[in-house]
């Protein structure tokens, strides 16, 4: 797949996400500067990466959402092109309008950065589809990943599989406990309706690297890759 | 010219931590009678335009595009001439 990974002043998990890609996966990448207003040609997947895009300011991810290359993302997404964000760019794709929900600050108020488990939800989402643990160890590091939205929007959101995973301990149970945050329903990732947009608060691309301890996160990407289409 | 003074709410159907913990300071400080607090964002501009109507419809466009996230939040804001 051709991977578009996307730069904003403030973004830091560019290069990791890149060396995912690239180095373990060998998938074709390119990094672009917020400043572009078009995608290279062939794009198959845009990437908006974590870190603190304009410094979090006014609300997390809402004033990257003017940034000259959004409206190319837009398009792309409205093409049925894949998106991707991952914690910062999950924030992002929410103010952007391209996923549903918002993201508020985690109910202890705290920044959290810990590996915590995961159960995948959706059958229907090439990201989830053919992950076959029941838990994913995953770190999460953010200070705003209390999922919300409004009860017919996420009854519609479950309905339609487009609930991609939720919180649990390490045997999947999905408790409040295992909760990091607040979000509701213990939702930790989501995506659009036509099940091509994915916005999760965990951080795959650090659990991916075949040198480090946890490679669970790997296994999100190779499902992607699987599913393509 | 005009200057708006904008308060932005999370919605009252949120939970506002940081509104709980500082409503446990308040008791903290003796002011048992202190009950739900919440806190939000003020913010003041000036908007260069010709009537009212016109600041009004600039304040509102920054609002519900910018400035307040209207899944979670609520706006309210004055106008008044410089």
């Amino acid at each position: 797949m051709n991977f578009v990974v996307v730069v904003f002043p403030g973004s830091n998990c560019d290069d990791d996400m890149v060396y995912v890609l690239r180095e373990v996966l060998g998938q074709n990448v390119t990094k672009i500067f917020h400043k572009e207003t078009q995608l290279p040609q062939n794009t198959d997947c845009v990437i908006v990466p974590g870190g603190f895009s304009y410094g979090d300011y006014l609300r997390s991810g809402a004033i990257a959402r003017f940034s000259p290359v959004m409206p190319a993302i837009e398009a792309h997404a409205k093409r049925g092109g894949y998106v991707w964000g991952i914690c910062n760019g999950f924030q992002i794709l929410t103010e952007a309008g391209l996923l549903e929900g918002a993201l508020l600050k985690n109910n202890s108020q705290k920044y959290i950065c810990k590996n915590v488990f995961l159960t995948p939800q959706s059958t229907q989402a090439p990201l989830t589809k053919s992950l076959q643990k029941n838990t994913y160890k995953i770190p999460i590091a953010h200070g705003d990943g209390r999922y919300y939205a409004d009860n017919d929007t996420l009854k519609r959101m479950e309905d339609n599989a487009q609930i991609l995973f939720k919180y649990c301990d390490e045997l999947g149970n999905i408790t409040p406990e295992h909760n990091p945050n607040g979000s509701l329903l213990n939702i930790a990732g989501v995506c659009s309706a036509n099940h091509r947009v994915f916005g999760m608060m965990p951080h795959p691309e650090r659990a991916s690297d075949n040198l480090g301890a946890n490679t669970d996160g790997k296994d999100l990407f190779l499902s992607l890759l699987q599913n393509f289409s | 010219m005009y200057i708006a003074k904008i308060n932005i709410m999370t919605k009252p159907e949120i939970l506002d931590p940081q509104g709980k913990a500082v409503e446990l300071g308040l008791k903290n400080l003796g002011i048992s009678q202190a009950q739900e607090v919440r806190i939000g964002k003020h913010i003041s501009l000036q908007i260069d335009a010709q009537n009212e109507q016109d600041a009004k419809e600039m304040v509102e466009n920054a609002c519900k595009n910018l400035l307040a996230n209207l899944i979670m939040e609520t706006y309210q804001y004055t106008l008044t001439k410089l």
